[in-house]
């Protein structure tokens, strides 16, 4: 629905992809470990291979937490937008359909935290 | 002068009708639609103004008066505290950063409440509710000017006070109460004085101001607590209005009932997340609690609110359908919000830190259904931690609610081990979301709410490091240079209570003032 307003109304959203100096956001988060509170947002370039996130970001956004070193990658399961979803490592962001602001997420089977209360 | 002086006094109602009605007038040479250009466009139908009753009969001589007598009593009494070291004698020195909070966070919104209800009595054709707002204006100016000469003593004395209006614009957590008020204030006259004089002042001010000004006296914060009982006159008067904005405008025309539920539907929810800050500071920052977030929603909105909504009902207003999903979150609400300073401890403007093991026991009675469960692993584990030099910061930026502008820390209705994601696609744009409602907010008017300042975006964008910074040089360092756009001094005014210069300084001071030293 339209906004009621005294004339026309319409803006240019804050967060258009050329506002980001080349790169796009993607948002990550990691199932059942709430000591994160939220998901991370992160800027990268559409160019970045998927597997450089999880061998070069992923490890200072979530090494603190002890279930992560313990992580097999090959048995994390990825959803985008909640849907299951099959990343391809080797192949770029854009290669794997990420677009700008897309949230995915990661459960890691066998981990759930501390003392498995998903923290 | 051939003025005639008046023959005999007025009597008390005619005196109130000369001098607020009285001094309106119909205009000659100019259209009313020109003179009052926002009172039709939000689809509200008022037929006759004159059927506004006023809530308080108080003139403007009144008014001055009684504000004044009240003045010169608050200013006596913060004086004495300043005067006597008043601040030694606060429970804890983690109980200032409520205070910070609150300064940082609510005080600039008492100013654009100012601003809001000026606005409205400009805009309303009628002479009553323009009277009313003229004087709610007048008290929120005051509000806001109190509660800074009432705070300003411990910006004396402790750090993260020194730039609470420079922050209120920039700091990542305070753009929530900053766009919840940029909300109203945007919106027409109507919508402001259903979202802030109604959904705001009557339905939840209770759950913002009971709390600080209680917390305050029981934790020896006579300060906080003295312009707490000096506002609250005025906050009577501004509840009466805002119930009244609300029959009076339901009672003009049956059209109106649609809009107004909308209004008081996005209004309650985008009050309650504000309320997220108070809820943490109930149950984590109080040295000294008065009761919990939950037994507070529970006295306060969902007997007194469920009482209010029973009473409107003969009007077709019901209950706001979020009241169901908050009931769902107040056993987590506080723990999910505390939890997330903690993770940001280095970003804010106040200290954090892991509640002693009898608070901890505290919560688990205050909360025995959720927080063994969920919450104290977490929260153990962040001791542990600490105690070995390994004090958790979060530091990768957190995706954050395009509505409520929250980071996206709150978790599924009925879920409490799985974070809450929404998202809508609006023109070749993706948008995400904490809630279902907040997500109904922005469907409505996604042309309002793609223009959200969301902190962390704008830290991306690279719109929020000191002029002048080159975020391409060797060894720049994101973290530090947002910090010093926000004049936040890193180690003095963030990071852990625990080792913070607040700390030293208040135990030495307290030490010198009970002890020979």
């Amino acid at each position: 629905m339209a906004v009621a307003a005294v004339k026309t109304y319409e803006f240019e959203p804050a967060d258009a992809l050329d506002k980001f100096h080349g790169a796009q956001l993607l948002y990550i988060g990691w199932e059942d470990h709430l000591l994160f509170c939220a998901p991370f947002a992160f800027p990268f370039p559409p160019t970045m291979p998927f597997g450089a996130i999880v061998d070069q970001v992923l490890p200072g956004s979530f090494g603190y937490h002890p279930d992560f070193a313990r992580i097999d990658w090959a048995q994390a399961e990825w959803f985008k937008s909640g849907k299951p979803w099959s990343p391809d490592f080797a192949k770029s962001l854009a290669e794997n359909g990420l677009k700008h602001k897309d949230v995915i997420r990661f459960r890691t089977p066998g981990l759930t935290g501390i003392q498995g209360s998903c923290s | 002068m051939d003025m005639q002086a008046t023959k005999k006094k007025l009597g008390l109602k005619e005196r109130y009708q000369v001098m607020t009605r009285g001094l309106d007038w119909e205009p000659s040479y100019q259209k009313k639609e020109d003179i009052y250009p926002y009172v039709a466009y939000e689809g509200i139908k008022i037929h006759d103004w004159d059927k506004w009753e006023d809530p308080f009969r108080l003139t403007m001589d009144a008014y001055w008066k009684y504000q004044a007598e009240k003045e010169r009593k608050l200013y006596a009494i913060i004086d004495a505290y300043a005067q006597n070291n008043g601040h030694l004698n606060v429970t804890d020195a983690r109980y200032l950063n409520t205070v910070k909070l609150f300064l940082t966070g609510v005080s600039p919104l008492e100013y654009m409440a100012h601003r809001g209800f000026a606005h409205a009595g400009r805009q309303f054709p009628g002479a009553g509710p323009r009277v009313a707002c003229l004087m709610q204006s007048l008290d929120e100016i005051r509000h806001a000017q109190t509660q800074i000469h009432a705070l300003s003593n411990y910006n004396k004395h402790y750090n993260g006070l020194h730039d609470f209006r420079h922050m209120h614009d920039r700091v990542w957590y305070l753009s929530v109460p900053k766009s919840f008020f940029d909300d109203a204030v945007t919106a027409g006259p109507f919508e402001f004085m259903v979202a802030i004089g109604f959904s705001f002042e009557y339905v939840l001010t209770n759950l913002l101001f009971v709390p600080f000004v209680s917390g305050a006296a029981y934790n020896g914060d006579m300060s906080t607590m003295t312009f707490g009982f000096s506002a609250q006159s005025d906050e009577a008067r501004h509840m009466t209005l805002g119930l009244e904005v609300i029959k009076f405008i339901l009672e003009q025309d049956p059209d109106n009932l649609p809009i107004v539920q909308r209004w008081i539907d996005k209004w309650t929810w985008r009050g309650y997340r504000v309320l997220t800050l108070v809820a943490m500071m109930m149950d984590y920052m109080l040295p000294k609690r008065t009761m919990s977030w939950k037994e507070a929603w529970e006295v306060y909105f969902e007997e007194n609110g469920g009482a209010l909504f029973k009473d409107l009902a003969r009007y077709g207003i019901t209950m706001p359908k979020c009241a169901e999903t908050i009931a769902l979150e107040k056993d987590h609400l506080s723990h999910q919000a505390w939890g997330t300073f903690y993770n940001y401890g280095a970003a804010a403007a106040f200290h954090t830190w892991v509640p002693e093991k009898e608070e901890l026991d505290w919560l688990a009675s205050k909360y025995p259904d959720s927080f063994d469960k969920h919450y104290r692993p977490r929260l153990e584990y962040w001791r542990e931690q600490a105690a070995k030099g390994n004090r958790f910061y979060n530091k990768t930026l957190p995706m954050l609610c395009q509505t409520c502008q929250i980071p996206m820390l709150f978790t599924e209705p009925g879920d409490p081990t799985k974070i809450c994601y929404r998202e809508v696609d609006y023109k070749d744009n993706k948008y995400h979301f904490c809630s279902d409602h907040c997500k109904e907010i922005f469907e409505h008017e996604p042309e309002k709410y793609i223009q959200s300042w969301l902190p962390v975006h704008q830290i991306y964008q690279g719109n929020c490091f000191p002029e002048g910074t080159d975020p391409t040089a060797e060894g720049f360092d994101p973290l530090a240079a947002v910090l010093q756009y926000y004049h936040l001094e890193f180690g003095r005014d963030n990071l852990d209570f625990e080792g913070s210069e607040d700390q030293k300084n208040f135990d030495a001071w307290r030490g010198m003032a009970t002890k020979n030293a």
